[in-house]
């Protein structure tokens, strides 16, 4: 090969090289952006003192004093029982989402201690279905759990003479299904990466079902517990559709109540609203990794 | 193992029966719950979508093909225009999120890579009709974007932006972007450099180094990312519910309008099992190229 082509060779290379860091460099750019820019916007104009999303009319704090002085939208009587529904949705969320997970992540970590340690016909299979809840889409779920729910409330009304309704209860029963697997999931991770020596050195030291477990696989396995139950806990507080087709008259959630004002009447104060949650979140999410970090700390410690 | 034929071995006999009730007892209620509340109400679905409409809507006999007739026929074109937005949505997000993925795992300091990792998180622990509505009031006829537009004189009039098919496609985008980061993030970081090294010292340029070395072997977090977005994608409810209008109805909005008021079960339920042989052909796609070794 001749020296000309070479040299041509090595300049096309270093184009590519150079093309190939300017695109590194701009794409995150543009994908950060892209994913931040909507919700600073919508931080920024809640301070707008217009309702307005587009055009700044000057800072004011009076959609948040709003909010916390139960006047939204000018202060009129209809308009202060909005308040008192926004609080009630929360209430009816954190109750959901603390029940439901409650519930889901005892049972997880049950199905998931037995996956793993036990040995039982079927295991494989309990194994996969346990995915299909996380694989499904949420809208086929509500909507098969609201039919199922339909009919035994049709049936219990014909044997037992009962009125059913949807409500609490069949809220928290929808959350603590699609819960269940997504703790057992994170459970079983963490099981995996456990030592079984620890629990034979357990038993051979005299330990007994009960002792191993309480004084060794379930100290070792907490932070995997609690990881699955802060994700259920995300999950069933962030759930729209399966809540929406499985909800009642009383039992409006944060998200149904969210999506009612999107849908229904923007009220001024939603970017207000929203920019509370995302505080909220932000908190929450924060406060989580926070504890998480330290308890694997002291893991290693 | 070891202590086996020793006088020890008895009652380890009796631990194991109890070992086995213990097992039970682990294994019973979880999995009743899953039976009732989860297989059972499919099970139900799946009967539903062969019977015939009765008043109410309900579903009575005689059983029939005619909804799942009716599904392919009538909202064929929705179901296309699912898959197709689905798919797109899926490619935008890998085209978009790749870069980021590479780009996080390479920067050297871990705090660095944290933060990074962070704020892709971040929006995405936020609730998901919260951040449909900020990205709907960047979208909107007087948004933030066509204001952009105008007073940079690139637009005489506000464009129509929301309530298209492409508007749904960008909000998919938006809402799960992070499932496409976080698979080829782990399996770029998993990538050993020392083949990049190799590739470089035999003479390839940086884009055949990409294509032959480097995207072949994240292959497998590029598959879970794409099976990841295109799922809930194919069955969104939300996005073309609040962006999509009449011109961007997806499956899941067929579905809902088929067991509100003055719907039609069977036919709703054809539509849930379509939607379901959808992403059980994703799910096989994935489990057939996109395990990694250990996860």
């Amino acid at each position: 090969m001749s020296l000309r082509a070479d040299r041509r060779r090595v300049r096309r290379d270093l184009a590519v090289r150079r093309a190939g860091r300017f695109g590194l460099w701009l794409s995150p750019f543009v994908v950060y952006l892209f994913l931040w820019v909507p919700i600073l916007v919508l931080i920024v104009f809640s301070f707008n003192d217009a309702s307005s999303i587009s055009v700044w009319r000057g800072f004011t704090t009076r959609w948040y004093e709003n909010i916390f002085q139960n006047t939204i939208s000018a202060g009129t009587e209809a308009a202060r029982f909005q308040t008192g529904l926004l609080l009630r949705a929360v209430r009816n969320s954190l109750l959901v989402a603390a029940v439901s997970t409650l519930i889901a992540t005892t049972l997880g970590t049950m199905i998931a201690l037995a996956i793993s340690r036990g040995r039982f016909p079927g295991r494989r299979l309990l194994d996969s279905f346990l995915y299909l809840p996380v694989v499904i889409p949420d809208i086929t779920q509500g909507v098969s759990l609201a039919v199922f729910f339909n009919i035994v409330f049709a049936a219990a009304q014909e044997l037992l003479g009962v009125r059913w309704t949807p409500g609490f209860a069949t809220i928290v029963i929808a959350h603590v299904a699609f819960n269940i697997s997504y703790v057992a999931i994170v459970v079983r991770a963490r099981l995996a990466g456990m030592d079984p020596r620890l629990e034979e050195a357990g038993r051979d030291l005299g330990a007994n079902g009960f002792q191993t477990f309480w004084r060794i696989t379930f100290p070792n396995l907490f932070p995997g517990i609690l990881a699955g139950a802060l994700l259920a806990f995300t999950l069933s507080l962030d759930d729209f559709v399966i809540t929406f087709f499985n909800a009642g008259v009383g039992t409006t959630t944060l998200p149904l109540f969210v999506y009612g004002m999107l849908k229904q009447r923007v009220p001024p104060e939603i970017n207000a609203i929203s920019a509370l949650m995302i505080l909220a979140s932000i908190l929450l999410v924060g406060g989580s990794l926070l504890l998480q970090q330290r308890g694997d700390r002291r893991q290693r410690g | 193992m070891s202590n086996q034929g020793l006088p020890s071995r008895p009652p380890r006999r009796r631990r194991y029966v109890s070992a086995r009730q213990g097992l039970v007892g682990l294994l019973t209620p979880g999995t009743l719950w899953l039976l009732l509340f989860f297989l059972l109400p499919l099970v139900f679905v799946a009967v539903s979508s062969f019977m015939s409409r009765g008043p109410g809507g309900q579903p009575v006999e005689p059983f029939t093909l005619a909804q799942y007739e009716r599904t392919f026929t009538t909202f064929g074109p929705v179901l296309w225009r699912s898959i197709r937005v689905a798919l797109v949505a899926t490619l935008v997000s890998l085209l978009l999120g790749y870069p980021v993925a590479f780009f996080i795992s390479r920067r050297r300091n871990p705090g660095v890579r944290l933060l990074l990792l962070f704020l892709v998180l971040l929006p995405f622990w936020t609730n998901f009709l919260v951040r449909t509505y900020a990205l709907i009031t960047i979208l909107q006829r007087d948004g933030l974007l066509n204001g952009l537009l105008q007073s940079l004189g690139l637009l005489a009039e506000p464009l129509q932006l929301l309530f298209t098919p492409s508007a749904v496609m960008v909000g998919l985008v938006y809402g799960y972007l992070p499932f496409m980061i976080l698979p080829i993030y782990a399996s770029v970081e998993a990538l050993d450099l020392r083949y990049i090294e190799a590739s470089n010292d035999l003479g390839a340029n940086d884009f055949t180094t990409f294509w032959r070395v480097v995207f072949p072997l994240t292959l497998p977090g590029v598959i879970a990312g794409c099976i990841l977005v295109f799922i809930p994608a194919i069955g969104a409810y939300v996005t073309p519910d609040l962006m999509g209008g009449t011109r961007g109805l997806m499956i899941g909005n067929l579905i809902q309008s088929q067991f509100g008021g003055r719907g039609n079960v069977p036919l709703g339920s054809a539509i849930s099992m379509v939607l379901l042989a959808l992403v059980f052909v994703a799910v096989f796609v994935y489990s057939r190229y996109g395990q990694q070794e250990d996860a």
